[in-house]
């Protein structure tokens, strides 16, 4: 795999011709915060951010989205008949994509493309894709991704890596899609031997400048009922106010609703984001609710992702350490201090 | 399944009957509209489907058939919800979505050669009908040993499948046992009183037999230590749970218990299995 330097002259060049044949996503910023958006025009993408606020897991996974259609209309002969929205899947270039979230799809992609099942939208959609991750030179203190199997730097989920070196990037192809990818940009340098010690080094450094830990060796053996059953819950769950709005920035978090709507004689069926969160997640029709309480919701999120996954597919948690939840939630909860919790239980 | 898995096969409704006196429980008897669709659709029962209604949603429900009745797939199906009252006021030729079979079954190969008990109460008791049919079926009786059926409601009106159940009370190669809380009906024949307490007067022995237990969580509650009694072991009390459910594959993550799907992993499980999982069900 080949090892490229491209200035940051040529890698704008490069992203702009790519918009001919790919469709680009890239972090851009709005308003006081970086996301993810298709590039038109001449747009250009903000590389000068630490993360986006949302994940792109709405790339793959958007946040609303229709599955199928049909009419109730009786004098149609397909009425009540649902049909498969018709949907594209051109190839697209996610450019600029931290390695964090690159390797949350990939946890997620356990789920959503498994031995039994496949969903079709997600399935089709990352393989239309090509990931460009950017190293993060400066973590946050939020950032916790080298105690969870991920890292500055790591690899996982992408197709090139690029280095940030100052005036010059090195890009890292890891797959035989980036290095296609790369191939198209007609670069001439390869990185010598100075630039990938630097590289190497960068690496070093980031992975230092993270000051965040988190325990994780004891969770796979923990017993399940035990860890249900610790008393630690109504503490951490305490503050909670169920807004969900961990669930909607987590990189991780996949659970959605499927709702029909209808307009006059139109119907679609959609799914839409949905979260462990929220009461109606588990409200049966006959009234009952496993999880009537906020306590059990907030213990679901965190055991979802801290024991039951990692039972469950062998895989490690289902975090990257991204720190959006640290971040954003409106009264404090902090999974750093979860992990301690579960993991010294 | 076809390529897409949240895709119901078309299907139309061919038969609706009110099962009980207070018509909240009608059974749907559907047929596939594409031969091919009702070719490749293979159950085993205690599996369930999702029922798809354009417009208004998907509801998980049992299938009350049993493999061995051809042409036609049976739902028994409550009024509660949006779905299901749509449903209830649909008439016969409508058409409808099915998709599946989803989940698990009872455990049918480790049942082989043994005594079936089957315990039911109020309207849980239509994949244990399925159940029923499946093993009085000429190919199938002879591959277990007594089967044995308690099943209750809370008045007679409120039994389902009446005409049936009285057709297996009167055969010898199966033991019926019929109850009701309680029945101000003269010409009443069968049992009175709760399904725990029949339960606990005719089954005597835990001996070589499963127990299929299925009913409103009060019924399980007090049948558990009834069965504990006479030495049914944790792994041979096998339940069918149900939960809010929407994709049925075990992939938009809200039916879980623990680590396991109840749509995919279940919805049958044994009680030593329900043991090991946490009680948020």
């Amino acid at each position: 795999m080949s090892e490229t330097v491209i200035t940051r002259e040529e890698i704008k060049e490069f992203i702009k011709s790519l918009q001919g044949s790919y469709e680009v996503f890239a972090p851009v910023r709005e308003g006081g915060y970086h996301r993810f958006k298709q590039l038109t025009g001449d747009e250009a993408a903000d590389l000068d951010f630490s993360n986006t606020r949302l994940s792109p897991k709405s790339l793959l996974f958007p946040q609303s989205e229709r599955m199928f259609e049909f009419t109730l209309d009786e004098t149609n002969e397909d009425s009540h008949i649902l049909k498969e929205t018709p949907k594209e899947y051109p190839p697209a270039v996610v450019f600029g994509i931290r390695p964090c979230d690159a390797k949350a799809l990939r946890l997620v992609n356990v789920n959503f493309d498994n031995p039994e099942f496949t969903d079709p939208w997600w399935a089709k959609r990352l393989d239309s894709m090509t990931f460009i991750g950017l190293g993060c030179n400066d973590p946050c203190s939020t950032c916790f991704c080298t105690s969870v199997g991920c890292g500055p730097f790591h690899e996982e989920g992408l197709d090139i890596l690029l280095f940030d070196l100052g005036e010059r990037y090195l890009a890292k192809a890891l797959t035989d899609k980036g290095e296609q990818l790369l191939g198209q940009g007609g670069f001439q340098e390869d990185a010598d031997v100075d630039t990938r010690k630097r590289a190497g080094e960068l690496k070093k450094e980031a992975e230092h400048k993270i000051s965040s830990h988190v325990p994780t060796d004891k969770l796979k053996d923990k017993d399940l009922l035990n860890l249900f059953d610790a008393p630690f819950w109504d503490e951490v769950a305490f503050a909670c106010i169920n807004c969900g709005t961990c669930t909607f920035l987590c990189p991780t978090c996949w659970c959605f609703d499927i709702q029909d709507e209808v307009s006059k004689n139109q119907g679609d069926r959609i799914r839409n984001w949905d979260s462990c969160m929220f009461p109606l997640f588990t409200l049966h029709a006959s009234g009952h609710n496993p999880r009537s309480e906020k306590v059990q919701r907030a213990r679901q999120r965190f055991m979802h992702k801290l024991k039951y996954y990692v039972d469950k597919y062998g895989n490690g948690v289902a975090c990257v350490g991204c720190g959006r939840c640290v971040n954003y939630c409106p009264v404090n909860i902090d999974i750093r201090e979860v992990f301690k919790l579960m993991n010294e239980w | 399944m076809s390529d897409n898995p949240y895709l119901p096969y078309r299907a139309r409704i061919e038969e609706i009957i009110t099962e009980t006196d207070d018509y909240n429980l009608k059974s749907f008897k559907l047929a596939f509209l594409n031969q091919e669709d009702e070719q490749q659709f293979h159950y085993t029962p205690g599996q369930f489907c999702e029922i798809s209604i354009a417009g208004k949603g998907e509801i998980p429900i049992g299938i009350a058939s049993s493999p061995t009745e051809k042409g036609f797939l049976l739902f028994t199906v409550n009024k509660t919800g949006v779905v299901t009252r749509y449903l209830h006021n649909m008439k016969e030729g409508d058409m409808v979505g099915v998709r599946g079979p989803l989940g698990n079954w009872f455990p049918w190969e480790a049942m082989e050669g043994k005594n079936v008990v089957v315990i039911g109460g109020g309207f849980a008791f239509t994949t244990l009908r399925s159940s029923i049919v499946f093993m009085l079926h000429p190919d199938n009786r002879s591959k277990f040993k007594d089967i044995t059926v308690v099943y209750g409601a809370r008045s007679p009106g409120l039994l389902l499948y009446k005409e049936e159940l009285w057709e297996w009370e009167k055969r010898d190669d199966v033991n019926v046992h019929i109850t009701v809380d309680a029945t101000e009906d003269p010409e009443w024949q069968y049992n009175v009183g709760f399904v725990p307490t029949i339960t606990e007067k005719k089954i005597t022995t835990s001996e070589n037999s499963y127990a299929l237990v299925c009913g409103p969580p009060i019924m399980i509650k007090f049948t558990q230590p009834v069965l504990e009694k006479v030495g049914f072991s944790p792994e041979q009390i096998i339940m069918s749970l149900e939960m809010r459910m929407k994709c049925g594959i075990g992939i938009c993550g809200r039916c879980n218990i623990g680590d396991k799907y109840v749509c995919k992993d279940g919805p049958v499980f044994s009680l030593a299995q329900l043991n090991e999982l946490p009680n948020e069900y």
